[in-house]
């Protein structure tokens, strides 16, 4: 298994801390995973991005060209990325924020209104991307829903894992829209 | 027999290089006599700079290192945190403390390290022939100022003491001058307090020596000390510029 | 003790704890600040001391005196505030002291940028200051060797009496990998350092120097300091080979770009190109026979790298000019892509390994 995953949206969308869940999850399944922040031209332009690799085998690069899944919270990371995503690659979307349709026709495309679903659902819109991450688990099952829990106990400050429950929710929500 | 003057354990019995009539010599000595007195002298690390008294570390009898050109009190910054028990000293002249180093010894007095410097101002760059220092007196030649110091092309020598004494972490600061024997006695007395204000661990402190150059300034040796005693003490008046309370009183 | 999952600055701060360093003088710059920020945090908390210095030209000076006073000690920069500090490191190399230098590269020359680059091989592997000086060079490319690397670092410096330098770049520094730490060294259990500075306590005064006013004294000093090269060269050299035993084209790269070229290497041996890595963990010393060893069956060889060209002239010179050697690089924080370096190998392999 390799699933390289690159997530980007605007700063402050918790977009690096969404990928370090993921890196988290990986481990607790002991796969061998790496993080990293964006880099070269990419950090221009207003939008956050993170690369994530889960893999069975040794990380040879950290560095990802063409992803097999694009997470993508704004519209400004649709258009830098979508070009990169493997054929048949899978895109997530946020479709509170991004009102325009991806081009490429050979992707699997997930469009979800997520800061909505998670403000009218759980009241915060902070666990917006929960619902995306959980509908990564359920698609491409490259790390279980579990090792997500047990990873966000890595990832919130210990202030914060009362919030844990409520994330464990929109990430269940997420599992559900993936498979309607 | 009754010894009445000998080398104090804290120099080497080896031969300076200074040129006849330089009062390094006198100023080696008085920092020597002080560590002697204190009874640290196994428990001293110096550090020499680069300009004349480059190769103070021959001659000082104590652990020493040799510094880039204005890194000592950076370089007694490290040592004294890594032994904050022992006792460090940086001896340096005007052009390291004043031109190169400004940068490391403003911080080191900001932070308050507790080390002593011997800043030796004998307002010229020596060991590279007779440039302009930092702290050059207006009108004075020197050979990158022929024609003498002109404020309008080089601008005012540097009164360090002054500038050290307003830092909250300087606990000790002093000016004097070694161009007559009373004045070698009050200096002595300034470089003891310098020590001691350490091994109280008080904060830094500094002794700002006038030194005299008579190779450089062109002067016999005793023509050099009344030169100093008449141009270098109007602009870099000599006394206690910042000290602890009790020792003040 | 488990495995954490830790971006490369933090993990090298925590890895010079472990290897019994207490003393930590710098001065901010990107893309390394984690690397301070952990130690102001972490240094404290065990005994030790963490400054902030005025500038790097003090902080390296504060490492001269704290190594001469026989303490481990580090500071780390960035390639602008890596030319700040080398004065200091000659002066370091002259007097023969141990410590350790971090360089995360960025993208130069002058103030450059603050992403990822690999343009200051040349004042790393060369000496880079005044004077006839080596630095010992080890160039991780993973997070767990950087921790390894470490400890390394340390050991090989008081070995050497010499500075060290880890040689990494904004994509390590930056990035998150499970690391395992090993046990920590107990800094007072460390052998003695008899030539330190530290109080002429029943002794002769030591002098820490670099000083020498006699010709035929400094000569023998330098002639001392390059028999010292040479052990290194004999004794310390060490590299990755992947998959260079019958490598018709090797990559040779290091540091973050040696995972790029580890990728296309995977992607090239998918396609039945039969391409290889050799990746030196030892700049300088440069693992000579490695090389050649690797690229035995080598009908060209492929540097990669940041920068428009450093590691490529010593690849030429230790593989003896005996097989084309080519170069790909990216600059200014352009980081090479996998694909990128995968067109190249198929490039060079229609061409049939011939010079371009």
């Amino acid at each position: 298994m390799l699933q390289e995953i690159i997530l980007a949206g605007f700063g402050g969308q918790g977009v690096m801390s969404m990928g370090q869940l993921l890196a988290y999850a990986g481990m607790e399944e002991n796969k061998q995973v790496s993080w990293i922040p964006s880099y070269g031209p990419e950090m221009r332009g207003g939008t956050a991005n993170c690369s994530v690799t889960l893999s069975d085998t040794p990380v040879s690069s950290p560095l990802i060209d063409e992803p097999d899944t694009l997470f993508v919270l704004n519209r400004p990371s649709l258009e830098k990325f979508e070009g990169n995503v493997k054929p048949g690659g899978l895109l997530l979307l946020n479709s509170s924020l991004v009102k325009v349709e991806p081009q490429r026709t050979d992707l699997r495309v997930l469009k979800l209104p997520v800061d909505n679903l998670a403000q009218e659902k759980f009241g915060n819109s902070r666990v917006a991307n929960m619902i995306l991450v959980g509908a990564f688990v359920a698609i491409t099952g490259a790390v279980s829903l579990d090792s997500v829990v047990g990873a966000l106990k890595k990832v919130l400050p210990e202030h914060r894992h009362k919030l844990i429950p409520l994330n464990r929710q929109a990430l269940e929500l997420g599992v559900e829209l993936a498979q309607s | 027999m009754i010894t009445v003057f000998e080398r104090p354990k804290s120099l080497t019995p080896a031969k300076t290089h200074y040129c006849p009539g330089c009062t390094h010599g006198i100023i080696h000595r008085l920092v020597a006599e002080v560590i002697d007195e204190l009874g640290v002298r196994e428990e001293t690390i110096g550090i020499a700079p680069v300009g004349c008294s480059v190769l103070a570390y021959n001659y000082f009898n104590v652990d020493m290192y040799e510094a880039a050109h204005g890194r000592a009190p950076a370089v007694a910054t490290g040592i004294k945190r890594v032994h904050p028990d022992k006792v460090v000293f940086t001896y340096q002249g005007d052009g390291d403390l004043a031109a190169i180093g400004t940068a490391e010894i403003i911080h080191a007095a900001a932070r308050g390290e507790k080390i002593t410097t011997i800043f030796v101002n004998n307002a010229i760059y020596g060991m590279t022939g007779g440039q302009m220092a930092p702290t050059t007196l207006i009108g004075q030649t020197a050979t990158t100022a022929p024609n003498g110091r002109d404020p309008e092309v080089q601008g005012y020598p540097i009164r360090m003491s002054e500038i050290l004494a307003t830092m909250p972490g300087a606990a000790y600061i002093a000016r004097v001058s070694v161009h007559n024997p009373q004045e070698v006695a009050k200096a002595k007395k300034a470089v003891k307090t310098a020590f001691q204000v350490q091994l109280e661990r008080k904060g830094f402190a500094m002794v700002e020596v006038l030194s005299s150059c008579p190779t450089n300034w062109g002067l016999t040796p005793l023509k050099a000390l009344e030169w100093l005693k008449d141009n270098m003490i109007p602009y870099y008046p000599l006394g206690v510029q910042k000290a602890p309370e009790e020792v003040k009183a | 003790m488990a495995k954490v999952l830790m971006k490369g600055n933090e993990a090298l701060g925590e890895a010079a704890i472990r290897a019994g360093c207490r003393f930590f003088f710098g001065y901010p710059i990107t893309p390394q600040s984690e690397l301070p920020h952990y130690l102001a945090k972490r240094l404290p908390e065990i005994g030790g001391v963490f400054l902030q210095a005025e500038s790097e030209v003090a902080a390296i000076n504060m490492v001269y005196g704290a190594a001469g006073a026989g303490a481990r000690v580090m500071t780390s920069s960035s390639s602008p505030g890596v030319s700040l500090k080398m004065e200091g490191i000659s002066y370091i190399a002259g007097a023969e002291l141990p410590c350790v230098i971090v360089n995360m590269q960025r993208g130069g020359p002058g103030l450059g940028s603050i992403q990822p680059g690999q343009s200051d091989y040349f004042q790393a592997v060369k000496g880079g200051g005044h004077g006839d000086y080596r630095l010992l060079v080890l160039a991780p490319a993973s997070i767990q060797e950087m921790v390894d690397l470490m400890g390394l670092a340390f050991a090989l410096a008081d070995k050497y009496r010499n500075p060290v330098m880890i040689l990494g770049d904004g994509t390590l520094g930056q990035m998150m990998e499970p690391v395992e730490f090993p046990e920590m060294i107990d800094p007072d259990k460390l052998p003695s350092k008899p030539w330190a500075a530290r109080g002429a306590k029943g002794r002769e005064p030591n002098i820490i120097n670099s000083l020498y006013l006699n010709p035929l004294e400094l000569e023998e000093h330098n002639l001392k300091l390059q028999a010292k090269y040479a052990q290194m060269a004999e004794e310390e050299t060490r590299s990755e080979s992947y998959y260079t035993d019958d490598a018709e084209i090797v990559l040779v790269g290091y540091g973050s770009s040696a995972r790029v070229c580890k990728a296309a290497v995977d992607q090239a041996r998918q396609q039945g190109i039969k391409a290889g890595l050799f990746r030196p963990i030892t700049l300088f010393p440069f693992p000579k026979a490695e090389i050649q060893a690797a690229c035995r069956q080598a009908k060209s060889v492929l540097t990669v790298e940041m920068s428009m060209g450093q590691l490529v002239e010593d690849v030429r010179y230790n593989l003896e000019f005996k097989v084309p050697v080519h170069f790909y690089g990216r600059a200014g924080g352009m980081v090479p892509t996998t694909r990128a370096v995968v067109s190249k190998i198929t490039e060079l392999v229609q061409e049939g390994g011939r010079s371009a």
